[in-house]
C-alpha cells in the first residue's frame, strides 16, 4: 500500500500512531513492510492456504463472533444432500463436468431451512469447518513457506482484535486478484471477516485498493463488457429477449435487487429519453447483447484470428501492461485500425515500428496493415470530472490548466465522435443505426474547443424525475417517469448541486465527514452498516457504536447514513407475499442479498466453487499437497504458438516470479516514463533476487540477468537484496524473482517488459489474468538479440517438452 | 536580537524530518524539483541505476535538494517480529524449518540542507550571495553567486554543490519564496505521512522530543534525534531529524563541526604572529637607529 498508494498510506501511519498493529502479508518485502509491525513473506500464489489457515484457526478455537455469525450470515443454512465438497472429491466440488471444464452449480443451492445452533451436519457452518480442517499451521507452512510461529502470531493478533469491542480491516490490491483463483482469494477474506464480525462496522471491512485513480468508477460505470452501470448485468442475446425476461429473475427476488426493473428502465430512459416508452419495452432492444466471453484476452485471440478488426485504447498500454505482451502486439498488428488515446506515444502506438517483434524479425513494419491513429489526451488536471476511489467516494476535480496543443479530454473525444457519427447517420434508414440515432446526446459545450460540460453528464448519471434531480435511488420508478444513468450514483447531484465537489474539511465536521465529497449509495460511508448494531438494534459495544435503533423516535440513528430503511424496526417480520426489501426482516443487514445474509458459503454467483480452496497457480514449482486436483479446474486456458505454458514442477523453469509496481512509476509507464523527475528515480528495468539465488545462478548485483519463460526471454539489471528470502515449501527451497512491470522501449526510463513473460490463463469468474504467480528460469548476462532470442525461447520449450504443444 | 542578527526577528523556521514514518515515496524530491525548477535530465544518459537499494539519487547536490536514502539491514528475526506471543504451545512438528530466519529492516530517510545555526557556507561566502534570512534559514542568491565554490568544502554535511554546466552553487532554500507567503515548503507539503514537518524550530524540537519518547515507550529504543542540540558543533540545525540508527548509517556525520569554528582563533593567532613580526621589524629599525 505504501508502495502503490502512498497518499492513502498516511491513514495507516495515523492508525499505527494511534496503536493499530500493522501486519503486511506479501511475497515481497516492500516499503509497506518497512513500516509494518510485522512482514509475513509467503510464496506468491499461496494466499488461500494462508487465509484458509486463519479460518481454520478461528473455527477450531471457537474464536468466531458467534452472535454476529448466527444472526447475519448464512452459517445456519442447510445444504443439499447431493452437495459434495473438495474434501470428498479430492479437489472438486459436486457438479464438475470434465468435458467442458465447467461446473453445474445446482447442487450448491440451499436445501431450505436453517439451524441456529449451527450443529446440523449439513449446515454451512459445519461444512465450512470440515472444509478448512486440514488447513493447519503446519499445512500453511508447507504450502506458503510461513513458519507456524509467525502464522499463529498473525492468527492471534487478528482474533484478539476482533469481536464486539474491536474490529480488524483487511486491505488488498491486485496481488490478490491477479490469479486463476482471484475471486476466491477475496471470498476467503470475506469468510474470515464475517466469522470475526468485521463487516459493516467501523474499522472493519475488506478494502480493495484499485490500480488507478478511478478504477472503482470505471467498474461502477463500467468499461467491462459484461455489466451495465450500477452492476446491472449485460443482457444475453439468447436468454434475454425482452425486458421481462431480463429482469424476471431479479424482479422476483427479495432484497433491493428486487427493484431491478426500476434501475433498468431508468437507465434506458437516461440513454434513449423520449424514445423509450412502455410500449416499446423502453428500448430494451437497443442495448448491446452478450453472445459469450468478450473479455480483453478473448478479444486479443479474436484479433489474431481476424474476427476483431478495430480497437480503441484509451489510457491503456497493453503492449506493456497486459499479460503476454507479444500476444497483444501480434493481435494489434492484425487489425485494420487502432486508435490510441494517451498522453505519451506509448509502446501500443509504436509496436509496429520498434516493438520487440520487429527486432526479432517476427514482424516487419511494411507487412503490418494496421492503421494507427494516435490522439493526444488531456490529463486529469486539464479537465473537469470525478474520481471514484476505493471507499466509493466520488471526488470532483476542476480543470487547473488548459490541455496543451491538440490534447483533449476523453469526454470531448467521445462526445464529438458520437456527434459526428450521428450526423453521418441522420438520414440512415438502416434499423441497426436506430439506437445511435435515438440516443440522448446533447450536452452543453463551452470554450474554444467545444468541451462538453462534465457536470451535465454527472446530472444525467444522477437522474431526474418529474420534480427535477433525484435525491436517492429509492425514488426510481419502473414506469418511465424517472431517468438515471447509474442507480447507485443517484443522489450525487441531489437538489441540482454537485455533491462530489463538497469539500468541508474534516476538522469542521464530525468524524464520519459526510460533507467531504459523496459516497455511493446515498452518501453512505460504510456499507451494510446495520450490521454494526445487534439484531435488536443496539450497538455491539459502545466502542464500536455506529448505527442504532431509537425506539422512541422510531428510526435508525447514525453519524453516517444508515444502510437500511430508516424506519424499519429491528423486530420487523416480513408479511407473506412481501417483495424486494420488504421481504427482508428488521435484522437482515445485507440488503442487497436475496436472503439478507452475508454468505460464508456462496450457493450461487460463482463459476468455480462455493468455497475458496487452495489450488496451485497454473504455473507452479510444486504439487498441491491437499488434492490430486492441482489448479483451479474451471480456470480459462488458451492455446496457441505464442501462449505455451511452463509445466508444473519443471526443472527447466524452476523459479517463481511475481510482477508488481514501484512508487516511482505508474502502471505501464505512460504517465511516468516520459517525465524526467520520475524517470531518474527508477531509471531502468531491474529484477530483485535473494543473495542465495544470486549465488546459485551466478547473478551479480548491478549486472544483467536474462529471465526466461515459455513465452519469451527478457533482460533486467540485477538488484540482489536481503528483502527477498528463499522459502521452504513442500520440502524444497523455492526462490522467487521480483519483477516490476513498468517498462517498455519508449520514454526516458526504458527496459524490457516483465509482462511479456506471462501467459494468458484466467480466473473463470472475471477473466482476470494470473499475473502474480508464474515460473521462469533466470541466468546471468544479457538476452540474445535478433532471431537468436526466439531461438533461445524455443530451446527452453524443447527441453521442457512444450514446443509444439497447443495447450 | 537573534543570533541571525535580525532585530525583532521572526521565529526561526525549519524542518523536523521524522524518519520513523518515512515510506520512501520520494514525493519530497519531486515536489522540490517541480517548485524550484531544478534542471531535469533531458535524456537517459544522466540517469543511472545506482544499485543502492531503491535510491537512484545518490546524494544531495546542486540538482538534488532533497535526497531519500534507503538502507537495507539484516537484523535478527526476533528484532522484527515484535510479538507478544512467544509460545502458544502449538506443535511445530511436520512444519519445515525455514531457510533463513534473519529479518530485514529497511530504513528510509529524506535528507536536506541542515540550515545550521553556525553555517560555514555563509561564513566563507565572499560575495554575500549566501545570506541568513529573516526566518533564520540559509539561502544562496543565484544572481549574486559568482561561482567561487568556497562554500562547497566548507559545508560539514556535503550539501551545497556547484552546478556543473552553470558554475554557481545551489542548495535547499527552505522554499524561501513559499514560506514568506505563509506556505509550507514544497517537500513538506507533498509528504503524505508527515515525515517532513515544517514549522517553528522551537515547537518542532518539542514535538521531536515527544515523538522520541513515544517511540521509546513503544519499545523502539533506538530512536534518537539528530541536529536538535544547540550545543553541537554547528550550534544545532534548523532542519533536524529523528533517526532509527547511528547517523553514519544514513550517511550523516556523527559529530559535525562548523568548518569555520577555528577561524577566529586562527585569525587571532595569525594576528598575534603578525603583530610579533611587526614588533620585531619595528624593533630592528629602532635598533638600527641606535
Amino acid at each position: 500500500m505504501a508502495e502503490c498508494h502512498p497518499v492513502g498510506f498516511q491513514w495507516v501511519m495515523e492508525a499505527k500512531n494511534r496503536g493499530a498493529k500493522i501486519i503486511h502479508v506479501d511475497p515481497r518485502f516492500t516499503r509497506t513492510s518497512a513500516l509494518a509491525h510485522e512482514h509475513v513473506g509467503l510464496r506468491a500464489g499461496s494466499d488461500i492456504a494462508f487465509l484458509g489457515g486463519l479460518i481454520n484457526y478461528v473455527l477450531s478455537n471457537g474464536k468466531e463472533f458467534r452472535d454476529y455469525v448466527v444472526a447475519y450470515t448464512n452459517a445456519g443454512a442447510i445444504l443439499r444432500e447431493d452437495f459434495a465438497d473438495t474434501e470428498d472429491l479430492d479437489g472438486l466440488f459436486s457438479g464438475f463436468n470434465p468435458e467442458t471444464g465447467e461446473y453445474d452449480v445446482e447442487s450448491w443451492a440451499y436445501e431450505g431451512g436453517s439451524d441456529e445452533t449451527l450443529e446440523h451436519p449439513r449446515c454451512v457452518f459445519q461444512v465450512l469447518k470440515r472444509h478448512y480442517a486440514r488447513y493447519t499451521p503446519e499445512v500453511v507452512a508447507d504450502i506458503c513457506g510461513v513458519s507456524p510461529e509467525q502464522f499463529l502470531d498473525v492468527a492471534e493478533a487478528i482474533t484478539a482484535n476482533s469481536g464486539r469491542r474491536r474490529t480488524t480491516a483487511w486491505v488488498y490490491s491486485v496481488g490478490w486478484t491477479h490469479h486463476t483463483v482471484g475471486v476466491q482469494y477475496i471470498r476467503a477474506a470475506s469468510i474470515l471477516q464475517l466469522l470475526l464480525g468485521n463487516i459493516g462496522r467501523p474499522g472493519g471491512g475488506i478494502l480493495a485498493l484499485r490500480g488507478h485513480a478511478s478504477i472503482q468508477g470505471s467498474t461502477d460505470i463500467p468499461t467491462l463488457f459484461n455489466i451495465l452501470p450500477g452492476y446491472i448485468p449485460m443482457p444475453h442475446a439468447h436468454q434475454h429477449l425482452d425486458l421481462d425476461m431480463f429482469v424476471g429473475l431479479d424482479a422476483g427476488k427479495t432484497g433491493f435487487w428486487g427493484n431491478m426493473r426500476s434501475y433498468v428502465v431508468s437507465l434506458l430512459k437516461a440513454w434513449w429519453g423520449e424514445h423509450a416508452t412502455a410500449e416499446n419495452d423502453f428500448r430494451f432492444d437497443h442495448l448491446p447483447r452478450l453472445t459469450g466471453d468478450h473479455g480483453t484476452y478473448q478479444t486479443v485471440y479474436n484479433q489474431l484470428s481476424g474476427k476483431c478488426k478495430g480497437y480503441f485504447l484509451a489510457g491503456e498500454n497493453p503492449a506493456v501492461g497486459s499479460a503476454n505482451g507479444k500476444l497483444q502486439r501480434l493481435g494489434m498488428a492484425n487489425l485494420d485500425w487502432l486508435v490510441v488515446r494517451d498522453m505519451q506515444l506509448i509502446e501500443s502506438a509504436t509496436f509496429w515500428q520498434d516493438g520487440p517483434e520487429i527486432a526479432t524479425g517476427e514482424l516487419a513494419s511494411e507487412e503490418i496493415g494496421t492503421e494507427v491513429f494516435f490522439l493526444p489526451a488531456a490529463s486529469h488536471v486539464e479537465k473537469d470530472g470525478s474520481f471514484t476511489n476505493t471507499q466509493r467516494l466520488l471526488q470532483w476535480h476542476h480543470k487547473a490548466v488548459e490541455p496543451p496543443g491538440d490534447a483533449r479530454s476523453e469526454l470531448w473525444f467521445y462526445y464529438h465522435l458520437g456527434r459526428l457519427i450521428r450526423d453521418k447517420l441522420r438520414d440512415s434508414t438502416d434499423p441497426r443505426d436506430v439506437p445511435l440515432r435515438e440516443l440522448t446526446w446533447s450536452y452543453p459545450t463551452h470554450g474554444p474547443t467545444d468541451e462538453p460540460d462534465a457536470e451535465s453528464v454527472l446530472a444525467e448519471i444522477n437522474g431526474s424525475g418529474p420534480d427535477g434531480p433525484l435525491a436517492t435511488f429509492t425514488a426510481l420508478a419502473d414506469d418511465g417517469s424517472t431517468s438515471c444513468g447509474c442507480w447507485i450514483y443517484c443522489g450525487v447531484y441531489a437538489d441540482g448541486h454537485n455533491h462530489a465537489a463538497d469539500r468541508v474539511p474534516g476538522a469542521k465536521q464530525d468524524w464520519v465527514a459526510s460533507r467531504w465529497a459523496w459516497a455511493w449509495p446515498s452518501n453512505r460511508r460504510i456499507l451494510y452498516n446495520r450490521a454494526s448494531a445487534d439484531p435488536d438494534g443496539n450497538p455491539w459495544s459502545e466502542r464500536k457504536r455506529y448505527v442504532w435503533w431509537d425506539a422512541e423516535k422510531g428510526t435508525w440513528i447514525s453519524p453516517d447514513v444508515p444502510d437500511f430503511e430508516a424506519t424499519k424496526p429491528p423486530d420487523y417480520t416480513p408479511p407473506a407475499g412481501a417483495r424486494a426489501q420488504d421481504a427482508l426482516s428488521g435484522s437482515d443487514p445485507f440488503i442487497m442479498q436475496a436472503d439478507g445474509k452475508a454468505w460464508l458459503f456462496a450457493p450461487a454467483g460463482l463459476t468455480d466453487g462455493p468455497l475458496p480452496t487452495h489450488y496451485e497457480p497454473h504455473e507452479s514449482p510444486v504439487d498441491n499437497p491437499l488434492y490430486t486436483q492441482q489448479a483451479n479446474p474451471a480456470r480459462q486456458t488458451f492455446g496457441g504458438e505464442h501462449n505455451r505454458y511452463n509445466p508444473v514442477a519443471n526443472e527447466i523453469y524452476p523459479y517463481v516470479f511475481t510482477t508488481y509496481r514501484l512508487t516511482e512509476h505508474h502502471t505501464a509507464g505512460g504517465m511516468s516514463r516520459g517525465l524526467p523527475y520520475l524517470s531518474e528515480l527508477q531509471p531502468e528495468f531491474f529484477c530483485e533476487v535473494s543473495p542465495q539465488l544470486a549465488e546459485e545462478t551466478g547473478l551479480e548485483h548491478g549486472g544483467w540477468a536474462t529471465i526466461i519463460s515459455a513465452r519469451t526471454a527478457i533482460e533486467a539489471r540485477v538488484l540482489v537484496t536481503e528483502r527477498i528470502k528463499p522459502l521452504r515449501v513442500r520440502g524444497r527451497t523455492i526462490h522467487q524473482v521480483g519483477l516490476p512491470y513498468h517498462w517498455g522501449s519508449n520514454g526516458l526510463s526504458t527496459g524490457d517488459s516483465a509482462n511479456d513473460l506471462l501467459s494468458v490463463v484466467l480466473d473463470p469468474n472475471v477473466h482476470i489474468q494470473e499475473a502474480k504467480a508464474a515460473t521462469c528460469d533466470i541466468r546471468p548476462g544479457r538476452r540474445p538479440r535478433g532471431a537468436a532470442l526466439p531461438e533461445l525461447v524455443r530451446e527452453y520449450q524443447r527441453r521442457a517438452g512444450v514446443e509444439g504443444s497447443e495447450a | 536580537m537573534s543570533e541571525s542578527g535580525y532585530a525583532d526577528a521572526q521565529p526561526r523556521m525549519g524542518f523536523f524530518t521524522d524518519t520513523s514514518v518515512c515510506i520512501g515515496c520520494k514525493a519530497c524530491e519531486v515536489a522540490c524539483k517541480e517548485w524550484n525548477a531544478v534542471p531535469a535530465p533531458d535524456d537517459p544518459s544522466g540517469m543511472d541505476l545506482l544499485g543502492l537499494s531503491y535510491d537512484n539519487t545518490g546524494d544531495l547536490g546542486a540538482n538534488n535538494w532533497r535526497h531519500v536514502a534507503f538502507i537495507e539491514q539484516q537484523v535478527p528475526a526476533s528484532r522484527v517480529n515484535k510479538s507478544d506471543v512467544d509460545n502458544l504451545g502449538m506443535p511445530t512438528i511436520g512444519a519445515p524449518e525455514q531457510e533463513d530466519d534473519t529479518g530485514v529492516r529497511w530504513l528510509m530517510s529524506s535528507d536536506v540542507c541542515k540550515h545550521c545555526t553556525h553555517a560555514a557556507c555563509l561564513d566563507v561566502c565572499p560575495t554575500g550571495a549566501l545570506f541568513r534570512t529573516e526566518f533564520d534559514t540559509v539561502v544562496v542568491q543565484p544572481d549574486i553567486c559568482n561561482g567561487c565554490g568556497y562554500c562547497v568544502p566548507a559545508c560539514p554535511y556535503g550539501v551545497i554543490e556547484k552546478r556543473e554546466d552553470d558554475g554557481r552553487a545551489f542548495k535547499c532554500t527552505l522554499c524561501y519564496d513559499r514560506i514568506g507567503d505563509g506556505l509550507e515548503p514544497a517537500c513538506a507539503k507533498a509528504c503524505p505521512t508527515d515525515s517532513i514537518q515544517y514549522g517553528e524550530v522551537s515547537e518542532l524540537r518539542q514535538r521531536a522530543v515527544e515523538r522520541k519518547q513515544a517511540l521509546h515507550a513503544d519499545g523502539v529504543t533506538e530512536a534518537r534525534l539528530y541536529g536538535d542540540d544547540p550545543d553541537d558543533g554547528v550550534g544545532g540545525t534548523g532542519a533536524f531529524f529523528l533517526l532509527l540508527d547511528e547517523p553514519e548509517v544514513y550517511g550523516l556525520p556523527p559529530d559535525p563541526v562548523v568548518t569555520t569554528r577555528d577561524l577566529p582563533a586562527m585569525w587571532r593567532r595569525a594576528g598575534a604572529a603578525a603583530l610579533g613580526v611587526a614588533a620585531a621589524v619595528v624593533a630592528s629599525f629602532a635598533g638600527a637607529r641606535r
